[in-house]
């Protein structure tokens, strides 16, 4: 019999938590050392799923099922494919490295901060790995919980709780409605076949009358469209994102606004194929809309971590232009795309958490000449920031090329615009890396900082690796992800040609 | 004339009948103990209470009726019988602390709470509109002594004089109604007959569709539904916290039971006629009770609005008028008592002495300094806002599949938005005991042994039951048989 590994991706973080429950709450180094014991762990037992993944087949792999609600048809239904697995490495990549960064930083509350972490890790990968909307949903939203309890007490004091609850209301609000599309298409799948089940796999298959598939796509769409953030539903993420503590805002940049993105992959577009063809132009214009908006918002910011976010908006548009193609380089940037942002955005994040542990500030007015100072943290702060921008030989580079290759394909002045907005990216990183870096110490407070510690520099070393190894021979991660995305795209290339009027929409008639 | 008495099984009411001699014995042994001598009540009750589930379990999957067709025997009236037991019995454990810090640990409290108790079981059980009434008058009655329980409270006593007085009006509504469907019918208030009756005449018949939207407003006003709800929120403040969680559960589930029964059994051939009605009552309630519940910052008016949304929520249960609405009001009303009772579980702890903390600022800090309790308060705010893994999120879950089910999408929609507005206010709870410092160090919460266990078992229920609901779906499911129309 082959081990549960998902099972115990998902129940391990769960048994730690039961673990540091029962450790003293002054011991705060003991709690961080046994959270990164964890992490670890949960990390390797990761590993296997990397090595024994086939990428050969589009079959969802490493499948566990059983009866949870056998009389409604929910079953407990996980397994991995190339879209999911490069995801739930990250996760469980990215966790060691936020428990290292919590060293210094978390210093009151360590075990109720590390219960919400070791919580959200298995929310995360839940979320990933479900196959059963119903247990999706689930995961969806307790994931929700530890989050939001992490911006809400450990976030910046003065506007904490305002960005935690407008976090929560957001996510909150695209969900439910995305809770009644579920149910709607639960009850038509049992009418048509017979059976009800939860089960996405069989649904896949379903041939949902165009009428339907307009709304329902509309109610998942604004569930994950909430989550990526596509504009207009971007406005929590700014607030969240420089509220949080630095490691939420790495998580939350990181993974959670992957969830979106992995929630438009599988399930709005293979669910309702012709839908996504039909609302391609709405989603294109969007996506570019936030790449450029976001890009010249980002210029104007003069605080470091709100600057980060909105450049989120602008680099999680590229990702929904690519998905949007429905090409095989389109869509296999995008997902590329999605593990770059993931780790250039989140040690972005790290890199202005240390220097907001050093200096109190994140102002940009507040720097200048940091370089002096401190060589290393300079050093590594460039080179993720070129990654951002998407320098050759980086990986941000890699993910905006397939993206730009594949829009290219599909229309050529999406394509264009596209393109300007890493001319924009390459304007507010470089001129923000200029303003805090470059230049004479202008502010004496900044003469005598210490340069990154040998924890700091652990911190960024496996981050670093990945993004020059992405950047340099992205066949590692697309060769996972291959068979899936050609199995995704046959299966979208036969809801292309379908006609379709939005007065046939109102009036429900099916094509 | 010879008076023919018809043959009849006590054992079909034991469960009834055990509380009446339990309440009985209490009101006996209360006027014989010496002064001093009277802590015993509470374990005499939950004594009571024990045998009567004992006796609700061994009658479980007797079907047919009783005493001349009054009463049904069958598994919906268990089921429910088991919820009334469930709240009564947690309601005893909170009561006992909470009554001596006023002074009125006293016998008739608890007579009263299982007199009330039996009036549940019997509306649940009776076949007879007559017997929904009685039994809606017996619970009334001893709810309307209880809520004034505290005689010296001005509060207390506008609690039950409000409460009497309305609920006087809406007993007159429910009545004439009946009466009226009397007429309507042709003579037979015995609701296996009034099905085939009502559906034989021409069927809208003037005279039944008025019955109907009587009776609407006399369950409406028990269940606490919008525009009837105005008795609520000062009810639930004033009496005391122990009987307002008893009134918030017991009660709503007794009304809703005799409301399920009367409409999917009696009045089903004319679904289209309620339905709308049902629709707008149900908008109405929950977006009236949530929205209302934002403004308020006593916790207990809190608690009272977003009582009100609930029983929006399962008006979408009777909306939907299907096998899964029927089983979803079940279960929601299962998952209800759970949540409900423990959150005001954690209010009279937190309350302690004589309600001294009912405010919601009350709760700053609380995470913090009392990391248990602050837990459960959230788990229970959590699930009354519906967010899984909670028995709160499954009973919402069902309640909308059965609307949408149904073909009530937009209801559904409008269910969902709901739920998003009650998070903001029970969200706001988890801030304040989270995220805010502690206005005043809340001093040592008494954790007496019977209270902190109703917070614990429900805490645990309300998370179990969330994550394996199959057990209690399926005995929802086999209740719910009995009505073949849905």
């Amino acid at each position: 019999m082959q081990l549960p590994i998902l099972s115990i991706l998902i129940f391990f973080p769960v048994a730690g938590i039961g673990l540091l429950l029962f450790l003293n709450k002054e011991n705060q180094r003991g709690l961080k050392i046994a959270t990164m014991g964890i992490a670890l762990v949960e990390f390797c037992f990761s590993l296997p799923l990397w090595f024994s993944f086939n990428g050969q087949t589009a079959a969802m792999q490493f499948v566990e099922r059983r009866d949870w609600l056998p009389s409604y048809g929910i079953s407990y239904y996980v397994g991995v494919d190339g879209f999911s697995l490069l995801l739930i490495l990250l996760t469980t990549f990215l966790t060691p490295i936020c428990v290292l960064a919590t060293w210094e930083d978390i210093q009151h509350r360590v075990k109720e901060f590390m219960i919400c972490l070791l919580a959200l890790m298995s929310g995360m990968i839940g979320v990933f790995v479900s196959l059963d909307l119903f247990l999706f949903y689930v995961f969806w939203e307790v994931m929700l919980i530890p989050m939001y309890l992490l911006i809400g007490v450990w976030g910046n004091p003065a506007r904490r709780v305002y960005a935690a609850i407008k976090f929560f209301l957001f996510t909150m609000f695209g969900s439910l409605l995305m809770l009644v599309a579920i149910l709607v298409l639960y009850f038509h799948y049992g009418a048509t076949t017979g059976t009800y089940t939860f089960d996405l796999l069989k649904m896949y298959g379903l041939n949902i009358p165009f009428h339907m598939q307009f709304w329902m796509f509309l109610a998942f769409g604004l569930a994950f469209a909430i989550k990526v953030p596509m504009f207009p539903f971007h406005t929590w993420l700014p607030d969240a994102h420089t509220e949080a503590p630095t490691v939420g805002s790495v998580i939350l940049a990181a993974v959670l606004l992957k969830m979106g993105t992995y929630g438009f992959l599988r399930f709005n577009m293979p669910l309702f194929p012709q839908a996504a063809h039909y609302f391609v132009p709405l989603f294109s214009i969007l996506a570019l809309i936030g790449i450029i908006y976001g890009a010249l918002v980002s210029m104007m910011q003069k605080d470091l971590k709100r600057l980060i976010a909105f450049s989120s908006v602008s680099h999680l548009g590229f990702v929904m232009l690519g998905l949007f193609t429905f090409t095989m380089p389109g869509v296999q940037g995008g997902i590329i795309q999605m593990i770059n942002h993931g780790l250039s955005t989140g040690a972005l994040f790290l890199i202005v958490g240390m220097i907001y542990e050093r200096r109190h500030t994140r102002m940009i007015a507040d720097f200048g000449g940091l370089s002096t100072p401190m060589p290393v943290y300079a050093a590594i702060f460039l080179i993720v920031s070129l990654s951002s921008i998407g320098l050759p030989g980086l990986n941000g580079f890699v993910g905006e090329f397939l993206i730009l290759l594949g829009t290219f394909k599909t229309n050529k002045l999406y394509a264009v615009l596209g393109a300007t907005g890493v001319i924009f990216a390459a304007c507010y990183m470089l001129w923000m890396f200029q303003r805090v870096m470059f230049g004479e110490v202008t502010n004496d407070k900044n003469r005598d900082l210490k340069d990154l510690s040998w924890r700091e520099i652990v911190i960024f070393a496996p981050l670093i690796l990945f993004i020059v190894w992405i950047g340099v021979y992205p066949s590692t991660f697309l060769d996972k992800t291959k068979a899936t995305t050609e199995n995704f795209l046959a299966m979208m290339d036969k809801a292309k040609d379908t006609k379709v009027s939005l007065s046939q929409v109102f009036k429900g008639e099916a094509p | 004339m010879t008076l023919n008495i018809p043959s009849f099984q006590l054992s079909s009411i034991g469960p009834a009948l055990t509380l009446t001699v339990t309440a009985i014995l209490i009101l006996l042994l209360d006027a014989l103990s010496p002064k001093g001598r009277k802590g015993y009540f509470p374990q005499l009750s939950l004594a009571g209470l024990a045998l009567a589930t004992f006796q609700a379990i061994g009658l479980w999957g007797r079907t047919g009726t009783d005493f001349a067709r009054m009463i049904y025997l069958d598994n919906f009236t268990f089921f429910f019988y088991l919820i009334f037991i469930l709240g009564t019995a947690l309601t005893v454990l909170l009561s006992r602390q909470y009554l001596e810090d006023y002074g009125k640990n006293l016998g008739e409290y608890y007579a009263l709470l299982l007199f009330a108790t039996v009036g549940m079981m019997l509306m649940a059980a009776g076949a007879h509109l007559i017997m929904i009434f009685l039994g809606l008058e017996i619970m009334s009655i001893a709810v309307y002594v209880l809520a004034g329980l505290f005689r010296e409270d001005a509060r207390s006593n506008e609690a039950a004089l409000k409460y009497l007085i309305l609920g006087s009006f809406a007993s007159a509504f429910l009545l004439f109604g009946m009466a009226m469907l009397y007429g309507a019918a042709g003579g037979t208030l015995y609701l296996d007959d009034l099905a085939g009756r009502l559906a034989g005449a021409s069927a809208l018949q003037p005279l039944t569709l008025l019955s109907i939207a009587l009776l609407v407003v006399g369950f409406g006003f028990k269940v606490a539904s919008v525009p009837f709800h105005m008795w609520t929120p000062d009810v639930y403040e004033g009496a005391p916290t122990s009987v307002t969680a008893f009134m918030a559960v017991g009660v709503k589930a007794a009304a809703f039971a005799a409301f399920a029964r009367v409409f999917f059994l009696a009045f089903l051939a004319m679904k289209v006629d309620w339905n709308m009605l049902l629709w707008v009552l149900a908008v109405a309630t929950m977006t009236v009770g949530n929205v209302t519940a934002i403004a308020q910052t006593n916790i207990k008016r809190m608690l009272a609005y977003s009582s009100i949304a609930h029983a929006g929520y399962l008006l979408v249960a009777l909306v939907a008028a299907n096998q899964l609405g029927a089983v979803s009001l079940l279960y929601y009303l299962l998952a209800y008592t759970l949540m409900n009772l423990g959150a005001f579980g954690v209010v009279i702890l937190v309350g302690r002495k004589r309600d001294s903390y009912l405010n919601i600022y009350d709760y700053s800090g609380l995470g913090f300094q009392h990391p248990a309790l602050a837990a459960a308060m959230a788990l229970f705010m959590f699930a009354l806002a519906g967010i899984p893994p909670t028995m709160g999120f499954v009973g919402k879950f069902y309640i909308f599949s059965a609307a949408v089910k149904a073909g009530y999408i937009w209801l559904a929609i409008l269910g969902v938005l709901n739920s998003l507005v009650s998070v903001f206010y029970y969200l706001r709870i988890t801030v304040l005991m989270y995220m805010k410092p502690a206005e005043a160090d809340l001093g040592p919460v008494l954790f007496t042994p019977a209270q902190t266990a109703v917070v614990a078992v429900t805490a645990f229920g309300v998370l179990w039951f969330g994550i394996f609901p199959g057990f209690l779906y399926d005995l929802a499911v086999n209740a719910t048989k009995i009505f073949p129309g849905l």
